[in-house]
């Protein structure tokens, strides 16, 4: 039987050989630019896309249109006369309650948040996860592992201990508690990443400078910070759009005055007295979402390393 | 004179000893290798030495100074490590400088001493660049200058070649060595590589598990390995070992191995070996004979499995006495598997150890 | 040689690494005095009848099975409980088989990618608003559909309140889901080309290989997807704030909401320290087990 097969298999090899050498198939492999994957895989995605970008179309043709073309016409149209009238009017004198300056003050105000809340909590941040990966005492872990942990404590929880911490300190309502808050909870995410950031460079690179001589001051300043831009731009980004998208916060340890942009927008855009002008009500939100969006389209690739990183914030 | 000296030194983290009740003295201007697998605790009681490391228990004193306590910067070391360690933002030159700048050194004692590291080690065309734009070798260089300007008596250096490939650690092994005979500085060299050991060395610290299990020049630690482990550990391919029992026959002292009786008269034992005694015989592979029998030597048959041609030398791997065993020979002498050689041992560099407490009788 | 010390006294142990310690303040302080304390803080004053200022007046569980009798407290747990589970599905499935399909070599990846995420860097404010106007029934995606001629065609989910969370799950998934793709493809890309190359040897059929083969390879990243998604779902309040404050009536209320509103707005401080100790036990819930199997007895599978 298996004397059989062996004949049969030399026998076909035979009269296959000239043919194998002249005809079939040769070379590259044919490939069709729409096969039945491509147009699966493409369409897919770009039907996905699409839904994707609707909404921030939506948002841009209606805040270049006037009222009386929103109420006849579809969201989806193109403006028919293009005006920057709802721009113009949310930046400066759409009203919350009895203000009506627009979103201008949010803005100034977000700006005095954001800038001092990134920079001190990048910095405590940056501190903390450098002893931790270095120069780890007695204890360290565990509060460590404490602030990780607090890290998926719904806020609310926290929320009101905080208030009366910082009434104690004088400083509830003011810019100042609001940076304190935004140091304090920026803290488990920022210190978790710069400790693994830390705790990757090679470790004899900190014993060398010891050697050397360097104390904990002087090797942070002159060794770890020149080698750790990259990380902190990511800090930077993840806090940036943290902090700029913040509601719940500016909502609860400022006064009005000094309420963020987030506040003020839902405060134009909800409000229930007069008439709805939702050309304005768009042109804010898209002022709103201009700080965030911008280091998103500019950042790329470093804006998804530091999500990756930020996600775990929850 | 001592130079470091490290006496009951322990270490623990947690439950796990790493370092239990360790001696060493080590004089001034030698060179001493600690050699072992990873995890035996060399590279640990380094970083000890240096002050990395806080010690359980024990002092450790450098210049007759007890340094236990100092910081690493106060020891009078400098440090070579595996990875180079070079600050990747600074040039070469401020690499050097940058332990004698943060001393607050006088700039022109500064210059003066970059200016000697440099020459010695002839780095002085890359003083400028960055280490990124070095190739392995000059930056263990730089590394090894970092630790030159340092003006220190002790130098330490963890596995400093590990990082090369081969060619480059056979130049640089012999850059330390003249490096040590120009300097005559203490050095403590850390490595798993136990040609750097032997060629290096004044003498060798063999470790395991935290213990150091035999200290002395490289042509002891070789030729007379103190116990099992230390024999198995050296030498490549390692020791030929044959489990025996010691017995009387015709007044001379045999070693019987599963049916072979190996005359063991000639072994310079320390103790007289008593019949019944279960002991191991250890061949180094170059120390057997093959089909060269002089007068009055035993020769005994065996079989060639593999040869495995080296060119300068020719191993051969041969079943003897039940087990496999290597022999090496000159390169020019072949052997085709399965020819029949008889084989000859010399005594008088065999070893032979304890079954039981495996040192060395 | 002695074996005096010379030169060196012995450091005292509070005092060694001393600047770590004093860099580590903000961080101990923060762990111990606002986690840890003002967790243990607002779990004690639940039990308490404080209103508009915390008073330590013990009145045992009262204020937990006033929540519990509080019709818009179960309307809150209601919605989260369909809200949560269908976000977690929803995005699972979805950022899975999007980060898939982008797995397939495909060219313009980084620009279907910057799409997919760019919701994820606005704010839920914004998010919220933007889906109010699009699902607005009088100028919206209804009243699209109406004009293209099917008149009769009904969805104003913001103003039923039979399906208003659904209309907020519409907007939660449209910001959320860009993110879950992108660690789904993470943990695609992590996996051994040589799994696939042996697949294709076998001779297994792709969507196969992703079922059998990959996705209990991605055990961890789901894992770890899941509970990144779970424990935003439990915080969400700002979305529902911007999109439908709640409302119509109390139809999309939420615990996160809850909590605020009685905190700071109707004077009752004791119900809102009951509900946000519930949004806590909550989160116990979801982290605790997979803490465990993450760090504790999953240990053996490794």
């Amino acid at each position: 039987m298996l004397n059989l097969v062996a004949n049969n298999s030399t026998v076909t090899e035979h009269e296959a050989v000239p043919d194998r050498i002249t005809s079939g198939p040769r070379g590259a492999k044919p490939r069709r630019t729409l096969s039945r994957r491509n147009i699966v895989v493409y369409g897919t995605l770009i039907v996905v896309a699409l839904y994707y970008l609707l909404p921030l179309y939506v948002m841009i043709m209606t805040s270049l249109k006037g009222m009386p073309e929103i109420r006849v016409g579809n969201i989806f149209a193109p403006p028919v006369e293009i005006t920057f009238e709802p721009w113009v009017k949310a930046w400066a004198q759409a009203c919350t309650g009895l203000n009506c300056d627009g979103l201008s003050r949010g803005f100034w105000n977000s700006v005095r948040i954001t800038v001092p809340s990134t920079i001190i909590s990048i910095a405590v941040a940056s501190i903390n996860g450098y002893a931790l990966a270095n120069w780890r005492f007695k204890g360290a872990d565990l509060f460590f592992t404490i602030l990780i942990v607090g890290a998926f404590i719904p806020y609310q929880v926290m929320i009101y201990p905080i208030v009366i911490v910082l009434r104690e300190m004088g400083v509830y309502g003011t810019l100042t508690g609001l940076i304190i808050v935004h140091t304090i909870f920026g803290m488990p995410i920022l210190t978790l990443l710069f400790r693994n950031y830390f705790a990757g460079l090679p470790e004899e690179l900190f014993k060398a400078a010891r050697v050397d001589g360097a104390g904990f001051w002087t090797i942070y300043f002159k060794i770890m910070l020149p080698m750790s831009l990259p990380i902190f731009v990511v800090a930077m980004i993840l806090q940036v759009t943290g902090i700029w998208n913040d509601f719940l916060f500016g909502v609860v340890f400022t006064r009005p005055e000094y309420y963020p942009m987030t506040v003020q927008l839902n405060n134009i855009v909800n409000s229930v007295q007069g008439v709805k002008e939702y050309n304005v009500n768009m042109a804010a939100t898209l002022l709103t979402g201009l700080v965030p969006l911008t280091i998103y389209f500019i950042s790329g690739r470093l804006f998804v390393r530091g999500i990756a990183a930020g996600a775990v914030k929850g | 004179m001592t130079s470091v000296s490290v006496r009951d030194l322990s270490l623990n983290f947690g439950a796990i000893t790493v370092l239990d009740r360790l001696n060493l003295d080590i004089n001034h201007g030698e060179f001493l290798v600690l050699l072992g697998s990873s995890g035996c605790g060399k590279s640990t009681l380094l970083n000890c030495i240096a002050g990395l490391l806080d010690v359980s228990e024990g002092q450790i004193f450098i210049k007759d100074r007890n340094v236990t306590w100092e910081e690493p910067k106060d020891r009078g070391i400098g440090m070579v490590f595996q990875s180079y360690a070079l600050y990747p933002q600074m040039s070469v030159e401020k690499n050097l400088s940058f332990g004698l700048r943060v001393a607050k050194v006088p700039q022109a004692e500064i210059d003066k001493r970059v200016a000697r590291a440099a020459e010695i080690l002839q780095i002085q065309p890359l003083l400028k660049r960055k280490p990124a734009e070095l190739s392995g070798g000059q930056r263990q260089r730089v590394a090894i200058g970092r630790a030159l300007v340092r003006d220190v008596d002790v130098f330490l250096f963890d596995e400093p070649l590990s990082n090369l490939d081969a060619k480059l650690r056979s130049e640089l092994r012999v850059e330390i060595k003249r490096l040590h005979q120009s300097l005559k500085n203490t050095m403590i060299y850390v490595t798993h590589d136990q040609i750097e050991a032997l060629t290096l060395a004044d003498r060798i610290a063999v470790m395991k598990s935290g213990v150091i299990q035999q200290l002395a020049d490289p042509m002891t630690i070789y030729n007379a390995p103190e116990n099992l482990f230390v024999a198995g550990f050296i030498g490549s391919p390692s020791m030929n070992f044959f489990r025996g029992e010691v017995a009387a026959k015709d007044g001379r002292s045999v070693v019987q191995v599963d049916g072979v009786a190996f005359d063991v008269t000639a072994y310079p034992a320390r103790a007289k070996l008593q019949p019944g005694q279960k002991v191991v015989l250890g061949f180094r592979p170059e120390h057997v004979k093959v089909d060269e029998t002089g007068a009055g030597d035993a020769a005994h048959q065996a079989v060639v499995d593999i040869e495995e041609p080296m060119g300068a030398d020719n191993l051969l791997w041969l079943t003897f006495a039940g087990q496999s065993m290597s022999v090496r020979i000159a390169g020019q002498r072949r052997y085709k598997p399965g020819s029949a050689v008889r084989l000859s041992f010399d005594m008088g560099v065999a070893s032979i150890f304890d079954a039981a407490s495996e040192n060395r009788l | 040689m002695t074996g005096q010390t010379r030169g060196s006294a012995r450091p005292n142990q509070w005092l060694r690494n001393l600047n770590a310690k004093i860099a580590s303040i903000p961080m101990i302080l923060t762990a111990v005095v606002i986690f840890l304390g003002g967790t243990a803080w607002t779990v004690l004053y639940s039990f308490t009848n404080s209103k508009l200022l915390p008073r330590l007046s013990f009145v045992g569980l009262d204020q937990y099975e006033r929540l519990w009798a509080a019709p818009r407290w179960l309307v809150s747990i209601e919605n989260l409980a369909i809200y949560g589970l269908l976000s977690l599905i929803f995005s699972l499935v979805i950022g899975f088989v999007l980060a898939a399909l982008m797995d397939q070599k495909i060219r313009f990846e980084n620009t279907f990618r910057t799409i997919m995420l760019y919701p994820f860097a606005l704010s839920f404010i914004v998010t919220g608003l933007v889906w109010q106007w699009l699902l607005n029934p009088q100028y919206g995606i209804q009243s699209i559909v109406r004009s293209l001629g099917w008149t009769s065609f009904n969805f104003d989910p913001l103003y039923n309140s039979d399906i208003v969370i659904y209309g907020i799950l519409i907007a939660a998934l449209w910001q959320g889901t860009g993110l879950v793709m992108c660690l789904m493809l993470a943990g695609l890309r992590g996996i051994d080309e040589d799994i696939w190359k042996a697949a294709r040897v076998d001779g297994i059929p792709m969507w196969k290989t992703y079922v059998l083969v990959i996705i209990p390879m991605m055990r961890g990243v789901f894992i770890t997807t899941l509970v990144i998604i779970a424990s935003g779902i439990v915080k969400v309040y700002d979305l529902v704030v911007a999109q439908t404050s709640g409302g119509p009536g109390i139809a999309s209320e939420v615990p996160a909401k809850y909590v605020y509103d009685y905190m700071f707005q109707a004077q009752n401080l004791g119900q809102g320290f009951a509900a946000s100790t519930m949004m806590l036990v909550t989160v116990a819930i979801i982290i605790v087990p997979w803490a465990y199997l993450e760090f504790g007895g999953g240990r053996k599978r490794a």
